[in-house]
């Protein structure tokens, strides 16, 4: 391996590589925030809504969750602008990747919610909260301290999809890589180099999560 | 004469196909202490947890100060009251749990403060010096703020107790309060109980403690299958049962 030729063509390739870095980026805190957003929702309505929204909820997390990312990706791309939905690859990719990420977080809160033992609302109910103030004082802090390992883990998901989105031509961090690879055929180097971004990334949102539990620990 | 603070009127309440209570009919007046007594399966939790609205109930009217709880009858039809209503009427009962139900994730002080602030809408520091008040009562002060995690259970229930009665609610339940205690810690909760009860406070208590049924209880009443088997003064009814079935109770209770 040419070293010194590598970090030649890396400075050479700064610019685009910077730009993919920002828009997996983009992607990425996109997709998480809207996906968490509308995951909570899904997550309230799996656990304490009407039977009949639980069956449509059911079915829309159950459906997505057996998709493979991918196909959702290609569906919202190519599909919706048959049904004259024309989305752009960006947004079309980011729509994907949040619903994806809306049926992962709807099952976390689900789970989260359910693990509270009943007494808890019980005693809310007892001094006379109302239900939205015994979920936002009670049952939403300790859910929120009970799912944030596993959505740390899907967060980091999301990370790694996001290069899903160089297959419809969303220049992102993996397709400038191999644009590059492909003018300077030095592809184990830019792949490695790639590989440490994505992971770079990706710890620092694990840090994230274990600074913030700490933050939120409950002593004992 | 005394007024009337509950009246529960020939409750009726179901699983499915099981009726756990049969019709029972119960009147307390304000100040009273009432040991509600029976074996498991006999109704006695189901009854409490009806009049704060924990359970519903398909049967009977129950009015706390003669106000119907949980449900309205408008043109002949019976429903349930909305739900704004219901948590409304919950504030004027407090009720201590079997497991204590404090909420870990907020130090003693801040589970007795909830309510105050949230539900009798008082300020920050009102509500901490009213919690102040109560935690001292229970004989906590000093930990205030600690995390539940961080008390033993007779602690906990205690400050559990802080937390309803901090309410001034017109009527404390309390739900089996010191069955899941180590023994040596059952007296310290039953010491504030005892206090509470001095104080006039009207309170309803299932237990499995007959001795301090006994020397609390201005009434106690036998639960047995979903009815009210018997009632009366606890110095009557402990020394002489009027039916077999008490004096069977009371027999394998342990009670001497």
């Amino acid at each position: 391996m040419d070293f010194p030729a590598f970090l030649d063509q890396l400075w050479l390739a700064r610019i685009p590589l910077l730009k993919g870095l920002g828009v997996s980026i983009s992607i990425s805190f996109l997709s998480i925030v809207v996906g968490t957003v509308l995951g909570v929702f899904v997550g309230l309505a799996l656990t304490y809504g009407y039977r009949p929204v639980q069956w449509i909820v059911r079915g829309y997390t159950d459906f997505i969750r057996g998709t493979p990312v991918l196909v959702l990706v290609l569906a919202s791309y190519y599909v919706l602008s048959t049904v004259g939905i024309d989305l752009g690859p960006f947004q079309a990719g980011i729509l994907a990747l949040s619903i994806f990420c809306s049926s992962h977080v709807g099952e976390l809160v689900r789970g989260a919610l359910q693990a509270i033992p009943k007494g808890q609302t019980e005693a809310a109910k007892a001094i006379g909260l109302t239900f939205p103030q015994t979920f936002a004082y009670v049952l939403g802090p300790q859910a929120l301290r009970q799912a944030l390992p596993a959505w740390v883990n899907t967060a980091a998901e999301m990370v790694k999809a996001s290069t899903l989105l160089s297959i419809i031509g969303v220049a992102e961090l993996l397709l400038r890589t191999q644009e590059l690879i492909s003018r300077t055929f030095m592809s184990l180097e830019f792949y490695f180099f790639a590989g440490f971004l994505y992971f770079v990334i990706n710890y620092s949102i694990e840090r994230f999560g274990r600074y913030v539990e700490r933050k939120t620990a409950v002593p004992s | 004469m005394t007024q009337t603070l509950l009246e529960i009127r020939d409750l009726h309440k179901r699983y499915g196909a099981v009726e756990v209570l049969k019709g029972v009919d119960c009147t307390m007046a304000q100040g009273e202490v009432i040991s509600i007594i029976g074996s498991s399966g006999s109704g006695k939790t189901t009854m409490l947890r009806c009049i704060n609205m924990l359970e519903e109930f398909q049967g009977g009217s129950i009015r706390i100060d003669g106000q119907e709880i949980g449900y309205e009858t408008v043109g002949g039809v019976r429903r349930r009251k909305k739900e704004k209503e219901i948590a409304r009427q919950r504030a004027m009962t407090g009720m201590a749990f079997q497991q204590f139900n404090l909420f870990p994730h907020m130090t003693a002080a801040r589970n007795v403060m909830l309510g105050l602030i949230k539900v009798r809408g008082m300020g920050r520091d009102e509500a901490r010096s009213v919690a102040e008040k109560w935690l001292d009562r229970v004989g906590l002060l000093s930990r205030m703020d600690h995390y539940p995690g961080q008390l033993s259970g007779g602690q906990q229930q205690r400050v559990a107790i802080a937390r309803a009665i901090a309410m001034n609610p017109k009527l404390m339940l309390f739900d089996e309060v010191t069955s899941a205690l180590d023994p040596e810690l059952v007296n310290e909760v039953l010491q504030v109980i005892k206090g509470l009860a001095e104080d006039g406070m009207s309170m309803l208590l299932v237990t499995h403690e007959m001795r301090f049924a006994y020397e609390v209880s201005t009434r106690v009443i036998f639960m047995n299958q979903g009815r009210i088997g018997e009632e009366g003064n606890p110095r009557e009814m402990f020394v002489k049962p009027q039916t077999k079935r008490l004096a069977e109770f009371l027999k394998s209770s342990s009670f001497n």
